[in-house]
Order: structure tokens, then C-alpha cells, then sequence
């Protein structure tokens, strides 16, 4: 019974495709398993963050700023809060997964010993955090609305819109994460990189505040096209501009795919 | 034995249009200036058990990695169920389970949420997979702790659970890198009875091990490697009785006395090897009489081992 079975096993009908989606399909299967033990923490987080900062901000500092860009300072930061979210919930898991994963854990490497390539690992986890970075994102919007935001139909593009920046921040995690020495040099990435992007991006204030340098920067920030994108399918889209910061957003995930395949690639197989 | 089990599973490899489960012709694997694997050739027949044995840094870990493609050869061909690695690899992987050294469970997931992912890895076909997990878990003796934190089970269970792992989706060949390794003899034992049980239903098994007894015991083929190259290769039997002959002496003493002992034998054309406190002669039933009376009379008699073998051909000292 168990050799029968075994030979039948020994050349699979069709010689397996250069990417398949069954690798990806058990790679979701582990994060499935694993998401059952801290779905609800991360929940709590994704709604309780968000609640402060439109507490804080959009209440303390709203009482300074009414109206920024044409719209309720509460408006603005919410819609620039899931730029945030959608940042963080992606950046840190690629990272901080990536990193425990790869060298303490030793589960790629048991990973890659199925029929499971490197760039289907890599496709897998990546998907895996853009798609529930992109659901999670969208919570701070549920929470605004409950500060009074006005519900509109383009909210319902919002998680699209997210997850190209997420899929691109998770993989850009990914790739840092095999080019650390060690787990504490995560310091370098998330103040040097991390808290900068996050800061100008138009997220807590309008980038046209800022010098003209700035401005310059934070064109160079996938978080700020996000943000703007978030802006756009909440308060009205602006066609020509979307399809150019889409296009951006897309680029970028493209990029760091590329970076992050490679550079698993070069850690885990010898 | 060995011969026999071969001959019934030729039909099997060739319906796999291949002879060997495991082909590598001059396989080279450099890290840097090191050579882990340097010019190594192996075979292994279908349905048969190799031990692979050898000290720590010899290759063997290396060698595992190679057939699996988490390592790249710098030379040499590897053919592993007549496909070639690493064109094919994934091919190759989808046939084939792996048992590693290190432990890499998910200590958050139960023990059956461990095997219903790696069902799902190896494609277990979606009809087969409870069956296959719930069978895996029989073999691990684990079906009561099934719903068991990995992080909570014992160490002999966590080692069951590992190699059932790899046995999930019921491979044509499983690879297990020194599975036995820091166990309680009655775990080792019962480890035993598992692979053992694995080979006698068709599997073909390649296990890298440094515990001689264990490949005394399972292995129908032993290939000894030192250096990243096989240096011996046959059946545990055969080695001992071409490298270490019947019978050994062993000699006592302070070491000018064993240097003494040393002198001797390899003056008489013996080898020996050093056995901690004590110097022992190999093929002592070969000795002429004149050694044994200029030896003296102290020496104790035993059986050759595949440890006098083991460290005759890899060297006394371990780097």
C-alpha cells in the first residue's frame, strides 16, 4: 500500500510550471494556522490605534488646524492614517517574519525543502501580508467614520489601492531582512527609513508645507502616492493624476520584488 | 539481503526510467576556500537503506542540502529519482521527504496543524490530506497529542513529529539527517523500529548519521565519507571484515606503552586506532604469533566494529 502509493508520486502528471500557485496556496495554509492564534490582538490593534490618533490629533490638533487641503483636518489625517497602517502593517512583518523566520526558526528552510521554490516562498508570504494589510488598513476609515468622516463609494477601492503599497513595503521588509547582520541593525532601517517615509508623505500634514527639497522627497515616497490615491477614492478621484501614482505604486512593488526574491535567494540557497 | 531487496524493486525504478534513487557523479560544493564536497560519488539503489556516515564537517549535511537544491554544486551531475537536480528539483522534492537535523517545527502550531501545512506543501491531494495527517500522526504515535502546541511536547515527541513531517505525503525516498541525534535510548530504539518499518515497505532511505550503531542496525549500505569524499562503501558487515578484519586486541597502559603497542602492530604491518585510554590492534586473528608474545599477554579480545572502521578511515582526530 505504501510503496503503490509512494510510486505514484514519483513524477507528477505534468512537469511542475516555473511559478506555481500551489506553493503559494500552502504558504497562505501555515499563515492561516498561524493568523488563528493572534487575529484577535492584531484587531484590537487596528482599531484601538487609529481611535487614539483621531482622538489625539484629530480632536487636540484639529482644535488648532480646522481645515487642511480643502478638508476637515480630522478628514485628512484619517484618510493619511491608512497610508500608516498600510505602511506598518506590511513593513514590519516582512521585516521582522523574514528576519525570525529565515534564521531562527529554520522554516524556509523546511519551506524549501517541499516542492517550493525561493520566488514562490517569497510570493506567498508577500501576498499573504499585502492582502491582510490591505483588509487592516481600512479600519482607521471605519473608525473616522464614526468621527463623523462622510461615507462614500470610492471607499470601497481603498483596500486596492493599499495593497500595492503594502505588497511593496512587505517585500521591501523581505529584502532588508536579508541584508541585516543581525536583528537589532532593524534599527538602522526603521528610524533611518521607516519614521522619515511616514513622516513626509502627507500624512499628519500636507506635503506643500514643506521646502521645496522636501517636496522632491516625498514625491520619491510610495507612501505619499498611496496617501493621495486614499484621498482621491474617498473625497473624488482625479484620473489622469491616479493612474500616475498607481503606476508608481506598482513600480515600486515590482522593484522590490525583484531585490527581495534575490536576496533570499542568496541567503538560502547555498 | 541487500542484493535481494534491490532485485525487487528494480521493476519500480525502472517504470521511473532510472536505475539509482540517488545518482552523484564528481560532485564538487565549495563555500569560499572551504570544499565541503569534493569529487563525491554515490549511489543508491531503490528500496534500500544507505547510512551515511562520517564525522561532524565530513559533507554529509552538505551532501542532504545538494539533492534537495538548497545547495548548487559547483561540479558534478546528481540525478535523484532519475530526474536531475537541480533542473528538476522541484520534481524531485514533490517525491522525496526531509527529516533535518535541526529542529524547525512551528512551535506555535499544534502537531497537527504542523502536518495539515506540510500536507498542503507536499500537495497532498485535498481528498487525501485528512487521511494523510491523520495516518502521519498514527506513525508519530502523536494521534492523542494531536492537538498539542508543538512548543509543549516532549523532545522524543518533537523529534516523531518531525520525521512524520516528512513522511506526509508517503515519499519514494526520505532523506534524514542524523535523526536520532540527542535522544534517550528508548526514543533512539523506537526511532529504529520506524525507519526501519519505513525501508521494509519499499521507501528508499539515505539517513546520515554519526551513531555507529545506528547504521549497524538499519543500513543495508554504508558509504563512510571524510572530507567531503566517500572513502569506503559497502555493506556495515563487509567494511568491518575488509577494514578492521574478525577480531581486535586491545592493549591497556600509560601512553609510552600504547605508543609502544603502535610501533609494534605497525611494524608487523596492523593498523590500530586509538580507543580512549587503550590502543586496539586491528585484525588480530591475522597477528603472527611473534606480535602477540612481543605485545604481551594483557590484551583483551573483542569483536571488530564499524567504529574501528569509522575511525581507521577518518583519522583519530576530529577538526
Amino acid at each position: 500500500m505504501t510503496a503503490d502509493r509512494a510510486a505514484e508520486r514519483v513524477a507528477p502528471p505534468r512537469p511542475l510550471r516555473r511559478f506555481e500557485l500551489a506553493p503559494v496556496g500552502g504558504i497562505w495554509r501555515h499563515e492561516l494556522a498561524l493568523f488563528r492564534r493572534y487575529w484577535r490582538s492584531q484587531t484590537f490593534a487596528a482599531t484601538v490605534e487609529p481611535t487614539f490618533y483621531l482622538l489625539a490629533f484629530g480632536y487636540g490638533f484639529g482644535s488648532l488646524v480646522a481645515v487642511v487641503s480643502g478638508m476637515r483636518y480630522l478628514d485628512f489625517m484619517a484618510t493619511g492614517v491608512v497610508g500608516i497602517a498600510a505602511l506598518f502593517t506590511a513593513v514590519f512583518p516582512g521585516m521582522f517574519n523574514g528576519y525570525i523566520r529565515r534564521v531562527f526558526q529554520h522554516t524556509y528552510d523546511a519551506i524549501l525543502a517541499t516542492p517550493v521554490d525561493v520566488h514562490e516562498l517569497v510570493a506567498g508570504e508577500a501576498l499573504w501580508i499585502a492582502a491582510k494589510s490591505s483588509v487592516y488598513s481600512c479600519t482607521p476609515l471605519v473608525v473616522a467614520l464614526f468621527f463623523g468622516l462622510d461615507p462614500a463609494p470610492g471607499m470601497l477601492l481603498v483596500p486596492f489601492v493599499v495593497f500595492w503599497l503594502s505588497l511593496g513595503f512587505a517585500l521591501f521588509g523581505m529584502w532588508t531582512s536579508t541584508v541585516v547582520p543581525s536583528i537589532n541593525s532593524f534599527d538602522y532601517v526603521i528610524t533611518g527609513v521607516v519614521t522619515p517615509l511616514f513622516l513626509v508623505a502627507g500624512t499628519f500634514f500636507p506635503v506643500d508645507a514643506l521646502p521645496r527639497w522636501a517636496q522632491y522627497v516625498a514625491m520619491a515616497n510610495p507612501l505619499f502616492h498611496c496617501v493621495e490615491l486614499v484621498r482621491h477614492a474617498v473625497f473624488g478621484l482625479r484620473p489622469a493624476a491616479d493612474v500616475g501614482h498607481l503606476a508608481l505604486l506598482v513600480v515600486f512593488s515590482a522593484l522590490m520584488w525583484l531585490l527581495a526574491v534575490r536576496g533570499m535567494r542568496r541567503r538560502l540557497i547555498d | 539481503m541487500a542484493v535481494q531487496r534491490g532485485a525487487q524493486t528494480s521493476v519500480r525504478a525502472s517504470a521511473e526510467g532510472g536505475t539509482a534513487a540517488i545518482s552523484m557523479r564528481g560532485v564538487v560544493k565549495r563555500f569560499g576556500d572551504f570544499t565541503a564536497v569534493d569529487g563525491l560519488d554515490l549511489e543508491v539503489a531503490p528500496g534500500t537503506c544507505l547510512g551515511l556516515l562520517g564525522p561532524n564537517g565530513a559533507g554529509k549535511s552538505t551532501t542532504m542540502k545538494l539533492l534537495t537544491a538548497q545547495a548548487i554544486a559547483d561540479e558534478g551531475a546528481i540525478r535523484v529519482l532519475g530526474l536531475p537536480v537541480p533542473g528538476e528539483s522541484k520534481r524531485v522534492r514533490a517525491a522525496m521527504g526531509v527529516v533535518p537535523q535541526q529542529d524547525n517545527l512551528d512551535e506555535e502550531l499544534t502537531a497537527r496543524e504542523n502536518l495539515e501545512v506540510f500536507a498542503h506543501l507536499y500537495r497532498v491531494p485535498r481528498r487525501e490530506r485528512r487521511a494523510a495527517v491523520d495516518d502521519a500522526l498514527a506513525l508519530a504515535h502523536l494521534t492523542g497529542r494531536a492537538h498539542t502546541k508543538v512548543d509543549d511536547l516532549s523532545g522524543g515527541m518533537r523529534r516523531r513529529l518531525l520525521i512524520a513531517r516528512g513522511l506526509v505525503h508517503r515519499p519514494a525516498l526520505v532523506l534524514l539527517d542524523e535523526p536520532t541525534v540527542g535522544l534517550d535510548p528508548q526514543v533512539r530504539a523506537e526511532l529504529w523500529g520506524l525507519i526501519d518499518g519505513l525501508r521494509s515497505h519499499g521507501t528508499t532511505v539515505l539517513m546520515s548519521t554519526h551513531y555507529i550503531e545506528e547504521a549497524e542496525r538499519l543500513a543495508d549500505d554504508c558509504a563512510l565519507m571524510s572530507r567531503g569524499r566517500v572513502v569506503a562503501r559497502g555493506a556495515p558487515a563487509e567494511l568491518i571484515a575488509e577494514h578492521a578484519g574478525r577480531q581486535v586486541v586491545e592493549h591497556f597502559g600509560p601512553p609510552e606503552r600504547l605508543a609502544e603497542v603502535e610501533r609494534l602492530a605497525h611494524a608487523a604491518g596492523l593498523a590500530t586506532r586509538r580507543t580512549g585510554p587503550s590502543v586496539s590492534v586491528l585484525k588480530a586473528e591475522a597477528m603472527p604469533p611473534s606480535l602477540a608474545e612481543e605485545l604481551g599477554p594483557d590484551g583483551v579480545r573483542r569483536a571488530a566494529t564499524l567504529e574501528d572502521v569509522f575511525v581507521l578511515l577518518t583519522g583519530e582526530s576530529v577538526e
